[in-house]
């Protein structure tokens, strides 16, 4: 008897409802292309073909997708313990500084021997980041939402200092560190496939991919399968019987916001360790907030959250090509476009449930009256 | 109307042959399934204009789904309903109002932080000024208080307001609409005898005044109290419907469960052993500093039932809380089979075979969006039983959750199902199979047959009684002093956060009562001066 009992068949709750939200995310998005007085089936096309058109711009796609996945991933867990976590962008970039550290520190030696020390290094940097929000909304209440957002600005200031004063490239004013040494640089899998034929170009997707399958995996097994996870979702949908049930929230939701700020850090290895070979000032470059509208979309579930990524890597591959083949459509002109999409399918993403409910509601009665008639 | 009048459950469903009256509401051939569930089966129900009309029925029965399509909550697969002779489409709360059907929520959908007032416009605004509808709420809140003795106070906020106090705003919000049809669904299950008293004496003025009451409720002497009409239920189908006057209250019990229930409990006498649970001086004060539970001392022995007698709110949920370790004692000990466990956790409680039933099933005792599974594990996710290293055994779970529920005859069956699309008395089943099947040495009981059909409450009853003959202890809080004058072998009468004595279960009801009241005592007085410091 309470409102939470009335619900879609899960058939319209995980297809049909997001398929209806990208769609109107495209028809917002060649409405805004119309305007400007070029042809949506056009760009559509350069879209689809620039991202997976051939094997090289599908690296593209996935290494776009491995970012998004990550924090998509982190933004998820966190959710699931009722937080949202607005932060993977700090923890990212502070992840970076970890994986830079390790790097350069091991700099010349084999990357299959600085790989696990890398990865070590971005999940701690990265959960370290998130541990002071996590134990301010724990133990004192500060809502995580604020904090989040606030350590994203430090962490954009502190890399700054970091690399103008203290990890900077020796006699330059270039806020970079040095280049990694080739050996020690995470190789590409254009490089890795290129003796078994495979021709990836220049794309830079690389293991860090199947680092972020083997994390959605093992976030699917953390939130469903283990203690840990059903703690977590305990807290999540219902603290009075999580304190019942002898789960003690504060320390869940330190615990959540750990993992969830470590799966943000292993972006700075596909980003630091491999795609830049070095540490830049933006690590993240917004792949944080996209995480935000992935994990709505995907509904926080791993399986979701691959395929909302793969949809954004598409959308920023594609829409890199276009700035290529169309003039007239600039850089401002695509990130209109995507913003559209993680409009409708992220932020407004519940928009059309009242529509669907009464459509798959009323359609049972509507049947029987006509059987009357 | 006369016995002759009577309609058996084979006729259930012939027109009414009192034709003084014209029908406010018909139902007819309404059908409704969830998936595999038929939960309502060609319903034909003629409700009266100016009547109480009851509706009773086993957990799952399809009550509330019922009066779900009634308000527009559901819509019916098929059927027609007909509102004072005119076909009607309800398929919106909105509509509902419109028609003139109010519902008074289990759960209340009140906002906590808005006064009484606010609360009732809340949404019938009508103007766009807000201080003209308040302006006219106001005058209208007036006149309804003293016509129908709902009293509250308009600028009270309402998370101040006591249970019976909130319901009394839902009816007014109801009547503010402009409601003629008034669904209470299970309407007394939270509240005191006395708010209860007061709500039947609403109703029935409310029917005086010509509107009609549909009711809801598994108390069999409510039905005989309050209704003019009463339906039967059972498994999705509508069995009987009888003028109340020519029905007993075990026809009624006959005609939902299909056998013949025992409504008295049966148990033979106690064999109490050593001291289980101990409290010496237990003191709690609540956030703002006021003591809830005060200097409470006493024991649970091995092989006893001791029931807490109480107006509800006179600190027996925090004397449980406290016990259970989910709050913390401000001052004294609790002792479990001789050691101290003042100040653990809940989960090492358990361990130590301390289980705890909580009285809010909704809100503590499940996790509604999770599936029976999940929820039979609820407190116990730490058990090697379920775990297989660092996961959890789901195949395990399942098998337990499925036995469970077969020998605790959840409705439907399916431990898959998430517990929020169990009917309220069923959810209530899935967590009183948790806590007994788990056999703990101490079970802290609260409200363990709230919103539960007469026969699951002789099944819970039976399997309580079970328990202590297994030598186990069990303090029993419950709202139902007949409920705890039958389940317990020794009562303790709390007042004011106090015990204010202790008593045989042969005591006459006249005389526990007088103790509830803290009559002859300071405790009383006191009790007295909090709840009026809790109005503003
Ligand atoms: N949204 C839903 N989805 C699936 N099943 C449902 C849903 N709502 C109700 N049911 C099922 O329909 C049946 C009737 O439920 P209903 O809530 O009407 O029972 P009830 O008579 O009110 O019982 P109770 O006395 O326990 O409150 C139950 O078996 C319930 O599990
Ligand atoms: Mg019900």
């Amino acid at each position: 008897m309470s409102l939470a009992r009335r619900e879609l068949p899960p058939f319209v709750d995980y297809v049909v409802l997001p398929a209806v939200n990208v769609i109107t995310a495209f028809a917002a998005a060649g409405l805004v292309v119309l305007a400007i007085g070029e042809n949506p089936i056009e760009v559509v096309k350069i879209m689809i073909v620039g991202a997976l058109g051939n094997a090289e711009n599908i690296g593209y796609t996935l290494y776009y997708t491995t970012n998004f996945i990550f924090t998509g991933l982190s933004v998820a867990v966190a959710y699931h313990a009722g937080l949202f976590n607005i932060g993977p962008e700090g923890q990212s970039t502070v992840a970076g500084i970890g994986v830079a550290l390790v790097c350069l520190a091991f700099d010349g030696a084999p990357w299959w021997l600085v790989l696990p020390f890398a990865v070590a290094a971005s999940v701690i940097f990265g959960a370290g980041w998130a541990l002071i929000p996590a134990w301010l909304q724990a133990r004192r209440g500060s809502h995580i939402v604020i904090t989040t957002i606030m350590f994203n600005f430090l962490a954009a200031t502190l890399i700054v200092y970091l690399l103008v004063n203290v990890m900077g490239k020796a006699g330059s004013m270039a806020t970079e560190t040095r280049m990694l040494t080739d050996a020690t640089r995470l190789p590409f899998f254009a490089t890795l496939l290129k003796p078994f034929g495979i021709d990836l170009g220049q794309s830079p997707v690389n293991p860090s991919f199947l680092i972020a399958i083997v994390a959605s995996v093992a976030v699917w097994l953390l939130v469903w399968h283990t203690r840990l996870g059903y703690e977590i979702r305990t807290v999540g949908t219902n603290s009075q019987a999580a304190v019942y049930a002898g789960i003690d929230p504060a320390r869940i939701i330190i615990i959540a916001m750990l993992i969830s700020g470590g799966l943000s850090g292993l972006l700075a290895v596909n980003e630091v360790m491999a795609v830049q070979g070095r540490l830049l000032i933006d690590v993240a470059q917004g792949a944080g907030f996209v995480g935000i509208a992935v994990a709505l979309m995907g509904r926080s579930h791993p399986l979701g959250i691959a395929l909302a990524a793969f949809l954004f890597g598409i959308l920023y591959q594609g829409g890199a090509e276009l700035g290529f083949d169309i003039p007239k459509i600039t850089r401002d002109m695509i990130v209109v476009i995507q913003a559209l999409v993680i409009l409708f399918a992220g932020a407004l993403g519940n928009m059309y449930r009242p529509m669907l409910e009464r459509i798959f509601a009323r359609r049972p009665a509507a049947r029987a009256h006509e059987a009357e008639a | 109307m006369t016995p002759s009048e009577l309609h058996y459950p084979d006729d259930a469903t012939a027109p009414p042959r009192d034709h003084a009256r014209s029908p406010a509401i018909e139902l007819i051939g309404v059908d409704k399934r969830f998936g595999t569930v038929h939960a309502n089966r060609d319903i034909h129900l003629v409700v009266e204009k100016g009547t109480v009309h009851g509706i009773v029925g086993e957990n799952g029965a399809g009550k509330s789904t019922l009066m779900s399509i009634l308000y527009g909550f559901y819509h019916a697969d098929h059927g027609r309903i007909l509102i004072d002779g005119q076909e009607v489409t309800i398929s919106s709360s909105h509509e509902a109002i419109r028609h003139g059907i109010g519902m008074v929520h289990q759960q209340f959908m009140l906002v906590d932080n808005f006064t009484v007032l606010e609360n009732i416009i809340l949404g019938a605004e009508g103007d766009r000024l807000v201080a003209k509808a308040e302006r006219r709420a106001r005058a209208l809140l007036v006149r309804l208080a003293r016509d129908y003795d709902l009293k509250v106070h308009p600028d009270a906020v309402v998370s101040t307001l006591s249970v019976g106090e909130q319901q009394r705003v839902e009816i007014l919000k109801a009547l503010f609409r402009g409601a003629e049809t008034l669904i209470l669904d299970e309407p007394t299950a939270v509240l005191t005898p006395a708010e209860a008293d007061h709500l039947f004496r609403i109703l029935a003025q409310l029917r005086d005044e010509g509107k009609t009451v549909l009711l809801i409720t598994h108390k069999l002497r409510e039905i005989m109290a309050i209704t003019d009409t009463v339906s039967v239920m059972r498994q999705g189908e509508m069995v009987a419907t009888w003028p109340t006057r020519a029905v007993t209250v075990e026809m009624i019990a006959e005609a939902m469960v299909g056998r013949r229930v025992l409504l008295r409990v049966d148990k033979g006498p106690s064999d109490p052993g050593r001291t289980l649970l101990a409290a010496e001086h237990l003191t709690v004060k609540d956030g703002r500093g006021v003591t809830v539970v005060d200097d409470v001392s006493f024991t649970v022995r091995a092989g006893e039932i001791v029931g807490i007698a109480g107006v509800a709110g006179n600190g027996q949920s925090e004397l449980i809380e406290v016990l259970a370790g989910i709050i913390q004692p401000t001052a004294g000990h609790i002792t479990l089979a001789g050691e101290d466990i003042t100040g653990l956790d809940p989960a090492d409680l358990r361990d130590r075979g301390l289980a705890h039933l909580p009285e809010d099933r909704q809100r503590v005792g499940l996790v509604l969006p999770f599936g029976g599974c999940e929820n039979i594990i609820l407190g116990y996710q730490d058990d090697p039983k379920y775990a297989r290293g660092l996961f959890l055994d789901w195949k395990a779970i399942a098998a337990t959750a499925k036995s469970v529920f077969a020998s605790y005859d959840v409705r439907p069956g399916n431990a898959f199902l998430r517990a929020a699309l169990f009917s309220g008395g069923n959810q209530q089943k899935i967590v009183c199979a948790r806590e007994i099947e788990r056999d703990p040495s101490v079970l802290l009981v609260g409200q363990p047959t709230r919103g539960v059909d007469i026969g699951a409450i002789e099944f819970i009853h039976k399997r309580l009684i079970a328990l202590r003959d297994r030598g186990k202890a069990i303090l029993l809080v419950s709202a139902e002093l007949d409920e705890i004058r039958s389940l317990s072998d020794r009562i303790l009468v709390m007042c004011g956060g106090r015990i204010v004595g202790e008593c045989a279960p042969e005591t006459p009801e006249s005389e526990i009562g007088l103790m509830m009241a803290g009559l002859g005592d300071t405790a009383g007085e006191r009790s007295e001066r909090r709840n009026q410091g809790a109005t503003p």
